[in-house]
């Protein structure tokens, strides 16, 4: 049995299902991703593994155990990092970590030890006197991180946690996190950053609170039905939109360049002469793999 | 009108001790798509209040769509749209509500606002959610009605402090869509965001680092200029202290 498993998670808030029929399966030591657009029911699907919010139906078994049932259990062996900050703005970095340790009962030198050992990550040893309504995005987040973390927890829920904040503290929050694996965590993490993706074992794109696909990056993006060309050519609206209005063709914004898609078994030469009317020669579509995010706008489109 | 849509030179602003904006220059021609981008605390946001005239500077001068922004911030504020960081939208009324509450902040005439309405909730696919309060929409959507909130007077030039942060890819890339059309119109766009990806959208970028302008060109000359892999490699390897990994960031 897998070490979470997640089978047939309902939970609706009136008319609205906000998750449907949810089944995961995630191995001991795995990151799994959680991937979707707003409103696709990854939030709500967290409150219910965190027992915040009660599912309607279908249940959630943590290393063979009823979570449901036995989740005073299984909390102490769960750490979960909200989407929106929810430290205490007014206590210094110290003090929160003090505060989040001393719910968990870790005090005097275990908590010392457990907090140098944080600090050395999170490199907030120098803010510990800092509060933390003055601490910038990036160093929210990795002390958020760290609170969550005091416990030693084996399975880390983290809801949107890079979000807002700028590349270079991200890449620092994903060191961290990759650290963590290296050191057996389990993680669950939902993200709007298909970079982030990347960094996962495997993910689940979920949409209307359904699970669309799963896999490991890699396998997600090759799900990709058709083929995709790169155009190395400014994205005007008014190209984009002639692209478009090409019958068996799509085109989309990429970077600095677009994505030109076509059908599966399709040849690009068939398009030359329309191409041309746009002033785009056959010549600088470039064949290329697609791209996690390719698929996901694809899944999307199909579904909606 | 003449001239660039965003002018300044040397423009400082000092909180205490503390220089968030330090001797700021840049010009910004209209119709441009300028990605100012930098690290949290790097003094963006800083920037761009004193560009819509919410902040003086300290020392340094500058125009906004013309207007002095020492002398003239009223006008500014007037010619100008801004979305900021943060939902600054009233949640307990709706989409419309928010865009007519703001159109006759702006003094527009009810019937010049009222079909100004109708074509941005159709422009911006905000029509099925033209009546829901503002405060029970999905993120997507509540950048949208921001965005449209931002636009309804018809501004020249917009100020977008992060506006996708937390936004979805699909509707990020809506949402550049709509940049894009405004741009083409001739609104010029000034867009801050921590997405590389959008980034390169940008017709010139700037990196601002502890309140200094650090670089500036466009994406693609910029990437080359480093050698870098990518836009993304390129900020974080000029932005990552050398050895100073307890570096605020």
């Amino acid at each position: 049995m897998s070490f979470l498993s997640i089978s047939h998670i309902s939970r609706s808030y009136g008319a609205i299902k906000a998750v449907e029929d949810f089944s995961l399966e995630v191995e001991r030591g795995e990151v799994l991703a959680l991937v979707g657009p707003d409103g696709a029911g990854k939030t709500t699907l967290i409150r219910v593994l965190c027992n915040l919010l009660d599912a309607d139906s279908g249940s959630f078994s943590f290393d063979g155990a009823d979570a449901f049932a036995n989740f005073e259990t299984i909390k102490p062996l769960l750490g979960y990092m909200p989407q929106n900050f929810s430290l205490y703005p007014d206590l210094s970095v110290e003090e929160n970590l003090t505060f989040y340790a001393g719910i968990y009962g870790l005090t005097g030198a275990a908590f010392h030890q457990k907090r140098d050992y944080l600090y050395t990550f999170s490199n907030l040893a120098p803010f510990a006197k800092r509060r933390a309504s003055a601490l910038s995005g990036g160093m929210k987040q990795k002390l958020a991180l760290s609170c969550a973390l005091v416990h030693d927890p084996k399975l880390l829920i983290l809801d949107e946690p890079t979000t807002g904040v700028d590349p270079l503290s991200r890449r620092q929050f994903w060191e961290i996190l990759l650290e963590l694996k290296r050191e057996g965590t389990t993680m669950l993490v939902t993200t709007p950053y298909m970079d982030e993706v990347a960094h996962a074992d495997r993910a689940a794109f979920i949409f209307n609170g359904s699970k669309l696909s799963e896999g490991t990056p890699a396998e997600l993006a090759a799900q990709f039905v058709g083929q995709i060309f790169f155009l190395n050519m400014r994205p005007a609206p008014e190209l984009l939109k002639a692209l478009q209005s090409i019958e068996g063709l799509g085109a989309r914004r990429f970077g600095a360049g677009m994505h030109v898609y076509l059908k599966p078994g399709d040849r690009v030469e068939r398009f030359a002469d329309q191409l041309k009317q746009t002033g785009v020669d056959v010549n600088l579509l470039t064949p290329i793999e697609p791209e996690l995010e390719d698929r996901f706008i694809q899944l999307m489109e199909t579904k909606v | 009108m003449n001239g660039n849509a965003v002018e300044i030179s040397g423009l400082t602003r000092k909180f205490g001790d503390f220089t968030a904006v330090d001797h700021l220059t840049l010009s910004v021609a209209r119709g441009e798509i300028f990605g100012f981008l930098g690290a949290n605390g790097a003094g963006k946001t800083t920037a761009i209040r004193m560009l819509c005239g919410l902040l003086l500077p300290t020392s340094g001068q500058g125009s906004v769509d013309g207007h002095d922004i020492l002398k003239e911030s009223e006008k500014i504020k007037k010619t100008i749209g801004y979305m900021s960081q943060k939902f600054a939208l009233y949640r307990d009324l709706t989409a419309r509500e928010n865009l007519d509450f703001y159109g006759h902040l702006y003094n527009l005439g009810n019937s010049t606002l009222k079909a100004r309405i109708n074509e941005l909730a159709e422009q911006l696919s905000l029509t099925p959610f033209i009546d829901r309060l503002a405060g029970a929409l999905p993120m997507g959507w509540r950048q949208r009605l921001a965005l449209g909130v931002s636009i309804i007077h018809r501004p020249s030039i917009v100020f977008l402090d992060e506006p996708t942060a937390g936004v979805d890819p699909v509707f990020r890339r809506t949402f550049w869509g709509l940049l894009y059309e405004m741009a083409e119109q001739g609104t010029t766009i000034f867009v801050t965001t921590h997405y590389m990806d959008e980034a390169e959208y940008c017709g010139r970028i700037s990196i601002m680092h502890n309140g200094q302008l650090i670089e500036l060109g466009t994406p693609h000359d910029l990437v080359a200029k480093y050698g870098a892999k990518n836009l993304e490699d390129m900020f974080i390897d000029l932005i990552r202290p050398a050895g100073a990994s307890n570096e605020e960031n």
